[in-house]
Parts: structure tokens; sequence; C-alpha cells
């Protein structure tokens, strides 16, 4: 049977299961958008700007697992887009762009609506397509989403001409992919696994450093299978809170530049470090040079073998699949029948618990305020259960929401990490509650983040989305300040925000409910209302913290991990 | 530490600014690179000369290999292998200049693939270091124009990098 290019990419889009498709309608897609509208398997979720459209499918990814699906259209469409695409990259997230393009006689004559997509996304796409021609658009399609969702996973852009689109052909969905120049390597080195496994055996101070690789491979099991196994301290990285669950004895926090005393004094003194899906980042061991002053095995397991090496040396190497290479771990314990975790590591949990014993998370929420942000996130932890699906911006309150928020399963902490964009936490919200329409979805933000995609409340009101949202609002760019009041003599240079809206009265004005909390008093009863007389109702709570609260631990940016400021106190 | 590393490639439209952004992007050095289509019409093989510590190396053979198009990628430059340049030079040549510029390329086994009256072609093959010597020995004045192709590079005997 003959299809028009645009119902072509219905169809592949039904054959991969895809359920949402988030966009924004323009010239260049028009056939596409006709072609959806015209069937009812596929909802498409309308957006309010294209960076969300990107975001909510990437949020959709994270909840789910799935690969998430954006449709945007030629020039602009495709340039608001970038930002979302680029977070998704940095954080290897599964996502498929499809962008309309001018036609492809008009393409190169500066066209109405007319960029480079496939230039302007080339550096931060795993791959990118142009359509030329009709023919190729299945095989294309579904290349795009086996690299999306295979390997590394991440975003893939499919840009597709609007004469493409027009154009009819067979359609036949291609069964499989094979394709000779790109076969990533799932099972790790045996030979490697079983030296890790001695080394780790050995050891008389190991550490498990799990990253955002624990979770995209869904690894959790495995994880927390091997840590018990083996007695080891665990640290996950903001990419992998919840891969072991924080309630656990185990668990050392998030190491890093906000990360806990004894999480980074374990990982800096560890005698054998088990890194898994991690890379460590910048904000995670700080200087390099400053890490490798410790001698240490460092064995590195990621499916990505240019992570290996990057930024400190690997003892042991191992490429793979996280969950499959750890899957072989407990194998190989097995069959040497280490069932247990060993005595002799009880003098390392005897220095862990003396930096633990530090209580570098403590604070004190006075009653009659101001409103601590750390006691909002633990309000809130409670008033869930620990169980919601939190999302969060940029900024100081994504380090609150993840040092206070424990989390004990892995796809419920939604942030950007890597690429580190504000304005991710609502359009992510969206994405989850599509993902799991059962779970309550929280956003944590703040004044500023938010207003970078606040647009999107409308799109909430038109799909019904009854997200929680939790506007720490202290005025300033809170992380911005931070740094000023510590390393700029205290110039707060444009991070005060004046003439903000009224959060509460905004939130309503687009249909919502919203609420102002000034006091601790009523913060409490503010988050129950939200959950149990509003639950079927997007609730924006406006929560007026502290100005001056900081984020602590930190490390000042090129620092070592053992030189953490602890408190204002110790400034 | 100079390295000729040679990559097979899908000859498809964007693989060679694939790869020059990675090296633009990352930081890394290119002092050459060439690319054409093999045997196999549906492959290019590209060979590109560029220097770094072995860690930027590995981490430059590690990105090459990553790129969805990229078949396979080989460090020539780890093992005994051939390189070769092209170049054509456009000289000046008349009077007493003819003469010496023709026993020039007589002695670097180079030819002359076009005459005129006042200029001469010269086509010369080798590696780098023989091209930059032809430079060297002629006249810099009588210099009109200078083309190189960039280095190809192939593995001696029974290394072979194929599909």
């Amino acid at each position: 049977m003959l299809l028009t290019g645009a119902e072509i990419v219905v169809q592949c889009l039904q054959r991969e299961n895809v359920k949402y498709v988030f966009g924004y309608p323009g010239g260049a897609v028009l056939h596409i958008y006709d072609a959806f509208f015209q069937q009812d398997e596929i909802r498409h979720v309308l957006v309010r700007h294209e960076q969300a459209a990107v975001h909510a499918a990437d949020g959709y990814a994270r909840a789910s697992g799935e690969v998430g699906v954006a449709l945007v259209t030629s020039g602009p469409g495709a340039t608001n887009a970038v930002t979302g695409i680029a977070t998704a990259y940095c954080d290897s997230i599964p996502v498929v762009i499809l962008s309309g393009q001018v036609p492809t006689a008009m393409i190169g004559q500066d066209a109405f609506q007319e960029v480079d997509t496939v230039g302007i996304t080339r550096p931060c796409v795993k791959h990118n397509f142009l359509v030329k021609d009709v023919v190729e658009l299945a095989d294309t399609l579904k290349k795009a989403f086996h690299i999306a969702r295979t390997g590394r996973p991440g975003p893939v852009l499919v840009d597709i001409p609007k004469d493409v689109s027009a154009a009819k052909c067979e359609f036949r969905y291609p069964e499989t992919v094979s394709m000779r120049s790109y076969n990533p390597v799932v099972k790790g080195h045996q030979g490697q696994i079983r030296k890790a496994i001695k080394a780790l055996r050995e050891a008389e101070r190991p550490i498990l450093y799990a990253g955002g690789g624990v979770i995209l491979a869904d690894a959790a099991d495995e994880l927390t299978a091997l840590a018990r196994r083996l007695g080891a301290p665990v640290t996950t990285t903001l990419m992998a809170l919840g891969a072991y669950p924080a309630s656990d004895r185990q668990f050392l926090g998030m190491p890093g530049m906000h990360g806990t005393y004894e999480a980074n004094l374990a990982l800096h003194h560890a005698d054998v470090v088990l890194s898994i899906g991690a890379r460590f980042d910048d904000r995670v061991i700080g200087s390099p040079e400053h890490f490798a002053s410790e001698p240490r095995t460092i064995i590195h397991i990621d499916i990505d073998p240019s992570s290996i090496g990057k930024r400190v040396k690997a003892d042991l190497p191992i490429v793979g699949d996280v969950r499959h290479v750890l899957a072989d771990f407990l194998r190989i314990l097995d069959e040497e029948g280490v069932t247990a975790p060993s005595e002799a590591l009880a003098p390392w949990w005897e220095r862990i618990e003396q930096w633990r014993a530090r209580r570098c998370l403590a604070y004190e929420q006075p009653a009659e305020g101001p409103i601590k942000p750390q006691y909002v996130i633990e309000t809130l932890w409670k008033v869930t259960k620990g169980d919601a699906i939190v999302t969060s911006d940029v900024g100081q309150h994504q380090m609150w929401a993840a040092q206070y928020y424990r989390f004990d399963h892995p796809r419920r902490w939604l942030n950007s990490g890597g690429l580190g964009t504000m304005g991710v936490g609502l359009p992510y919200a969206m994405g989850a509650r599509f993902a799991r329409p059962d779970a309550p979805v929280v956003c944590v933000t703040g004044e500023a983040s938010i207003q970078m995609c606040i647009q999107e409340l409308s799109t909430c009101k038109q799909f019904r989305l009854p997200l929680k949202i939790v506007n720490l609002n202290n005025g300033y760019l809170g992380m911005v300040r931070q740094w000023q009041q510590l390393f700029h003599g205290g110039r707060y240079s444009e991070s005060y925000m004046d003439s903000l809206p009224d959060f509460a009265a905004l939130a309503r004005a687009y249909g919502h409910v919203g609420i102002r909390v000034d006091r601790p008093a009523d913060l409490q009863p503010a988050l129950e209302r939200a959950f149990s007389e509003h639950a079927n109702e997007l609730v924006f709570l406006d929560v007026r913290i502290d100005p001056r609260e900081n984020v602590y631990p930190m490390i000042q940016g090129g620092k070592g991990l053992t030189e953490m400021i602890l408190s204002a106190d110790s400034l | 530490m100079r390295h000729l590393i040679s990559v097979l490639i899908e000859n498809e439209s964007g693989a060679l600014s694939r790869v020059a952004g990675l090296f633009s992007a990352r930081g890394y050095n290119i002092e050459s690179l060439t690319v054409a289509p093999t045997e196999d019409p549906s492959l290019s093989r590209m060979t590109i000369i560029t220097t770094g510590s072995d860690d930027v190396i590995e981490q430059i053979t590690k990105h090459l290999n990553k790129l969805i198009e990229t078949v396979k990628v080989v460090d020539l430059s780890e093992a005994p292998h051939l390189e070769r340049e092209l170049m054509l030079l456009k000289v000046r040549a008349t009077g007493k200049d003819r003469e010496e510029m023709k026993r020039m390329a007589d002695i670097f086994r180079a030819r002359i693939v076009d005459v005129t009256d006042t200029t001469y072609v010269i086509e010369l093959t080798g590696n780098q270091g023989k091209l930059d010597a032809f430079i060297q020995a002629i006249d810099p004045a009588l210099i009109l124009e200078t083309v190189r192709s960039g280095v190809c590079g192939i593995g001696r005997g029974e290394r072979v990098l194929r599909v």
C-alpha cells in the first residue's frame, strides 16, 4: 500500500509502541500533523514552547525507561528544541526528535524558517539524519529508535523535509536493524570481571560508586544485591539517586561538590573504587590531580569506552552494559561461594561511622521562621512517604532536593545533571506524569528556574496534570548568590530578582490551585492539602524560604574531596 | 607525539563534518586529513595526522570509534606503515632557472606535468619529509603555488584495514 511520508511517520511510531508525542505544529510539519489527526493510537501533547516538548519527552524517557518522542517544525521550532536536545545528550537519555525541514528543493536557499538543523544539532545528538527521499524514511526511523535506546543511550534527530512527508511510497517497516558501523558492546570481558572481583575481595576499604548508567541500564537490583553481598559502602551520584535505597545503612549519600562528608571522605580514602556507570565528573571528584593523590585501584565499568580514562586513569576498565556486567559479578561471586559480606571491613565501617557522626546535613528549623528549604524537602518526603517522582530544576533547590529527599527507588528523581538546564523541572514533571499516571509527581523548583518554562502551566491545564509544584522562593538566583557570597566578596551582581510575580495568583490565572506559604507551621498542612483535597488538581505551592540559606557541604570548584566546607560556621 | 590514524567510515553526507566537528569540539589537533571513497563506494577511508599525548590519542581513537558511522579505526603509526603525500608545485621556469628546476625535479624523482614558456607544474609524491625537503631545496622566490593532498597511509605487509 502506498503511504505518504507523514503516514509512514505515524505508522513507524506505532510500530515502536510510542504512546505520546510531545510537540508543536508549524508549516514544515503540517503533513505530519494531518496524519496524526487521522489516527487515535498515539496521543499528541501540545506544549507551549518547543524546548518543553523535548524536555517533556526526555522526562517521559527518564521516568519510564522508554524512548521519548518530540516533534517540532523547521527553523525556530528546531532551534528552540536545541536546549532540550543538549540536556538529554548530556545525561544520555533516549529521545527521538522529529523536526520538519523546508522542501528538499529549497534547502540551502535561505528559505522561510530554514536552518541547518542537522548541522546545528550535530554536536549535541548521539546521531542525526536528514531524510532526502521518502523511500529511506521507514529505515531511518527504525535506526533512530535503535540508536537512541541501545549502547549509551542518547537523543537522535530525524530531519524530514516537507516534500518528503508529502511524497508517497510503499511502506514496509524493517523488523530488525543491522548496522556494520554500530554494534555496542553489551557483555563485559570475563577476565577483567574476575580480576575486579579479586581486587574487591582483597580490598580493605572498598566503595561502590554508582552513576546514572545504573539507572539507564535498569541495574538497581543488581547493584543492591552486589553491595549487600560485598558489605561495601555505596555512594550514588546525583544522576543515580534511587539506584540504591537511601534508607539503607550501606548508603553514604551523594558524593561531590554538595555531597555528604562521609561519601566524599570514603571515596577519597577507599583502596578499591568500583565505578559503575559513572564518569568521575568535575562536580563529583573536583580536581583529578587531588583525587589521584591517594593510591588506589579504580575499576571502571562503562558502556562507553570514551568515558573510561577520560578524567582519571582506570586500573581495570570493563566495557559493557552495567546490568550484564553486574549480573556476571553476582554469578562469579556465587561460583566462588561468596554469600555474605566480609568481616574484614569492620575497621573501614568504623571510620565511615565516625565521618557519618558529623551529621553534615543537620540543620535547625526555627519555629517562628524563616522556613528552611531543607525542612520543606524533609516535610515533602514525609507527606509523600518518600514515594513520589520528584523533578527539579537547577540550583540550590536541586541540591536540597537531592540531599534531603531520600530516594529508595530508581527513576523517581529526574533532573538535569550534566547540562544543568534551568527550566526542565515542569516539563520533566509533565513527561513523568504521562509515563506514570498513577504516581504522585512533584516539581521542586525555584522562582528563577520555574520562570524559564512557566508557560507549560497552560499545557498542564489542557491535559489535567495534577502535578505539585513546590517553589522554594528566596528571591535570589540562590546558587549564584551563594558563589558570590563565598568567592566574589559578597558582590551580588544580578543575582537578586526584583518584580517577581505573585506565583499563587499566576497559577490561579492558568486555572490551577495556588497557595502561598510563609510560616513553618503552615507548610505541612499545605502539602497535605495538595495531595488530598486537591489531589486531582495542579497545586502551585509558593514557599517563602530563608533567602540567606546556603547549600552545605560544599567543595569549591577545582578543589579536592577532602576540602569540604561543612557549614557557614566553618568559613 | 605525531600519530597517523586511519578511519573506515560510511560514505554518507555529513560524515566528514562529524569527524571535523569532533576534533574542534574537543580541542584536538588535525595536522592533515584526507578522505575519499574506497573500492567499495559505500565506504570512505580517512587518514588523519594528529598530535597529542598518549591519553589524548586514546580519547581521539575512542571518540572516532564512537561516531555511529565509523566502521573501523586504526592507529597506523603503532606499527610499520607507509605514508604518501602528493604535491603539485607551480614554479617560475625561465632562463637558467628552467634547466635548474628540471635537474632538481630529476634528483627528487618528481615529474614535470605541465610546461609553458614561463612555468612548470611539478608533481612529487613521497612522505611529508621528502616534500618538505624539495621545497627547501629550490629557490622560494620561484614558487608560484603549492598544493598538497595531505597524507595517505597504509599498513605494511599482512596488516589490512577493511570491513
